[in-house]
């Protein structure tokens, strides 16, 4: 039977298919729905972990174990993970274990587009990259088998269009695999000095025989085409670019990019006249192509940033004038995301903003805090590098700059990364201000549970861990809690943390507007008589306060009735409901 | 060429052009064609521009929709279908509600929201089909089935049974909301040469 599915729904389903018995993963667009998918299979044990590193550790050690193990992340996560990824490529498995890594080719949701081949080639271990949500399926299967016959991890990379893109998949039965028998062996497991020398001659005798497998593999093949004057090499998404615009040219589609084929590609270049690499990012397979002294195109044509398509291929390599559309006479207003309305966010920034703060922002939802009219972030770079880089502003610049600048950071971000920059100022006399911002939820990449929540994947009821709790015992003795909707609760506590001379921590708490449960207020509404359309309620950048008729309104259907504007209006002109 | 059909689906995140996709998707599939769907999650999600493509054929390879290549856009707001109407051929369909949501620019000062929009759609796309949506929309029950009410008015512009529409709706939308989804995409079909 086939059904319609995501690629991240189709790695899952391979997934359950395979056998596989143990999944941690910490969420990150384009990865997310693996995870949220796998959830759903009983017979595999799952969790969110509090961040890439932590679930990486945990999948290995099932593998350890005997299962069949899997973590998934985005691109970034695996800088996180990057620790665990490098010895466990000595190391090993017992069960086989998959780590799916997912680019963001573009940046539709991530902060930098790096390209993790790069993270096979140095960590010396197999990856394998899918085109379509059927290969999603196969190639989970593939990677098992690799994994387990060679004795590694392997990396399994997606992009943000196979991972959100749905197409047919045949589903099958689960096979159910029993978790293998555990034996102690230090040497291959234990990774000091003189046992890591031993695994790292198995690691570089392992790459020699990857390399005989990549030769054979079916996972790369070659497509025959009539038009011979160019031969494409390509994977991935690119892949589906090069089929629609070059229907007959000859393609070699690799499926395994680490190692990469020697013998394969010299017998394909061979074939045809001109040979050209489709990829995106870097020239992964170009340099691989140039190394062996075959002459390849790709990055003089293609460039180095963003991402491909059919459009670009008819243009920059065939030369084809591009499609005409209808294309509308002016230019349109962007339409930038924004803060949704009732975001407890929004009341944090218009208070730094207006202040006139200094703010170490972090990964969340809250970067959008930002952009206009809020404009209340000075630097966001990864997680938790908000609460550290504050610590080191405040070190060069002094004191008293301690007393305008705070970080701001999500509970989900302060679980993964935002402890150990917390434990480095209090350890090393700081005196910054750290702002919490506590939603209840893991918001930007769409509501995981987190650590501090109070649920677990299946949003069972779990552990609690008490944020409050955390930074007490990491050596904060001014922490406090404020509802972000309170503003003038918020800007007193902003104020008198900014003033201490030591470490302190405001917990701003209200969930998240978009949560299940979170009861929506009757939406406010203006006076219109009274309005005087000075625009102090547009100062907090919610989408649904507009001007009609030169005086605010207020559009009934998104407005979910959180009442911030109603205190900032100097006319008192907006009303709550009766 | 291929004999792909490009369905392009625009709108500002929170509209629903995921049930709309995911309707076309299952339609599709149903009727034996290959299908591809592709949506960005996200950012992109948070009030902003959002652009979902839904292609159909023999053997589908892209899962996107570049410049000049979209059969049908079917938007949910004047100023999203503006944005992406260089993605429509030349002699493609457009299908868009007249609802107008605000941009962060225009609610902050910093420009405006363009006059004249319906006036301009309708003097590069020779097939339009303008139509507020959102009243009908509201007559099926809610403002939420704007989405479901523009189907119905592309099924009638789509060679596939209505049957097959309606059997497509009842695998997507959850059983409580059927009958309301039903009437929207009835209303739908009624907006076709008013």
């Amino acid at each position: 039977m086939k059904e319609l599915m995501l690629g991240n729904q189709a790695a899952a389903r391979g997934l359950y298919e395979a056998g596989c018995h143990v999944v941690s993963s910490y969420p990150g667009t384009p990865s997310t729905e693996i995870t949220e998918y796998i959830s759903g299979y009983p017979e595999i044990y799952s969790e969110w972990a509090p961040n890439e590193k932590v679930a990486y550790e945990v999948a290995i050690g099932a593998a350890i174990g005997g299962a069949r193990s899997f973590c998934a992340m985005k691109h970034v996560g695996l800088n996180v993970a990057a620790d665990p990824l490098f010895t466990t490529a000595y190391t090993g498995v017992g069960g086989g274990m998959i780590v799916a890594v997912a680019d963001d080719q573009g940046m539709h949701s991530s902060q930098n587009e790096q390209d993790s081949r790069h993270y096979a080639q140095a960590a010396k271990v197999p990856m394998v990259e899918p085109s379509d949500s059927q290969e999603c399926s196969d190639y989970i299967k593939a990677a098992y088998a690799i994994s387990e016959e060679f004795d590694t991890p392997v990396l399994y990379r997606l992009s943000t269009r196979v991972s959100h893109s749905q197409s047919l998949v045949e589903v099958g039965p689960r096979q159910e695999l029993p978790v293998r028998d555990y034996e102690k062996n230090a040497k291959k497991y234990v990774m000091m000095p003189a046992n890591a020398q031993g695994r790292h001659v198995f690691v570089e005798e392992r790459t020699l025989k990857l390399r005989q497998f990549a030769e054979t593999t079916p996972l790369n093949r070659v497509e025959e085409g009539s038009d011979r004057r160019i031969g494409i090499i390509t994977a991935g998404i690119c892949y589906q670019y090069v089929r629609e615009a070059m229907p007959d040219a000859p393609v070699l589609k690799l499926g395994l990019l680490n190692p990469l084929p020697e013998q394969l590609i010299r017998d394909f270049a061979a074939t045809v006249d001109r040979v050209v690499v489709v990829e995106e990012l870097d020239p992964i397979i170009e340099n691989h192509c140039a190394s062996l002294g075959i002459p390849v195109e790709g990055k003089s044509i293609f460039g180095y940033i963003g991402e491909i398509s059919q459009k670009i291929i008819r243009e920059k390599l065939l030369g084809q004038p591009p499609l005409e559309g209808c294309a509308y006479p002016e230019a349109v207003p962007v339409r930038p995301p924004v803060l949704c309305p009732g975001c407890p966010h929004r009341g944090v920034f218009y208070t730094l903003h207006k202040l006139g703060l200094t703010v170490f922002g972090d990964i969340g939802c809250y970067t959008l805090g930002a952009t206009p009219p809020l404009l209340a972030m000075d630097t966001t770079l990864c997680m938790g590098a908000s609460i550290s880089g504050l610590h080191g502003f405040t070190k060069a610049r002094g004191p008293e700059a301690a007393k305008k600048a705070v970080a701001v950071i999500g509970d989900s971000t302060f679980m993964h990364s935002g402890m150990t920059g917390l434990a480095d100022i209090t350890y090393n006399h700081g005196v910054s201000t750290v702002i919490i911002l506590d939603n209840s939820i893991t918001g930007m990449t769409g509501h995981q549970q987190n650590p501090t929540t109070g649920y677990d994947i299946h949003n069972q009821p779990a552990y609690q861990i008490s944020l409050e709790a955390v930074c007490r015992a990491l050596g904060v003795s001014r922490v406090v809690v404020v509802d972000p909707a309170d503003l003038k609760a918020l800007e007193a506590s902003v104020r008198a943390e900014t003033a201490a001379e030591e470490p302190s921590v405001i917990i701003a708490r209200r969930p998240c507007a978009l949560l299940k449960g979170v009861k929506a207020k009757p939406p406010v509404h203006v006076e219109p008589q009274q309005c005087i359309a000075c625009r102090k309620c547009f100062q907090i950048g919610c989408p649904a306060i507009t001007m009609e008729g030169g005086k605010a309104h207020i559009d009934d259907t998104l407005c979910v009735g959180c009442g911030l504007c109603v205190g900032l209006c100097p006319k008192s002109a907006i009303k709550e409901a009766e | 060429m291929t004999n792909t059909k490009s369905i392009m689906i625009v709108g500002v995140g929170g509209q629903g052009s995921l049930l709309a996709s995911k309707t076309l998707g299952r339609l599709l599939m149903n009727a034996g064609y290959d299908v591809k769907v592709s949506e960005v999650h996200g950012m992109s999600q948070r009030g902003g521009s959002v652009v979902t493509y839904v292609r159909y054929g023999q053997r589908v390879c892209s899962p996107v929709i570049q410049t000049g290549e979209a059969d049908v856009l079917l938007s949910f707001e004047l100023c999203e279908a503006a944005r992406w109407s260089g993605y429509l051929k030349k002699d493609g369909v457009l299908i868009t509600s007249t609802q107008q949501i605000m941009p962060m620019p225009v609610i902050t000062g910093a420009t405006q929201y363009p006059a004249d929009l319906e006036k301009n759609l309708r003097a590069v796309c020779s097939h339009a089909y303008i139509v507020d949506a959102l009243t009908p929309a509201e007559k099926a029950g809610s403002s939420k089935a704007v989405n479901v009410v523009l189907l119905g008015l592309l099924s009638k512009m789509m060679d596939l049974p209505e049957d097959a529409w309606k059997e497509a709706l009842k695998q997507c939308v959850k059983p409580q909301f059927l009958e309301m989804n039903l009437k929207a995409f009835q209303l739908g079909r009624e907006l076709y040469n008013v």
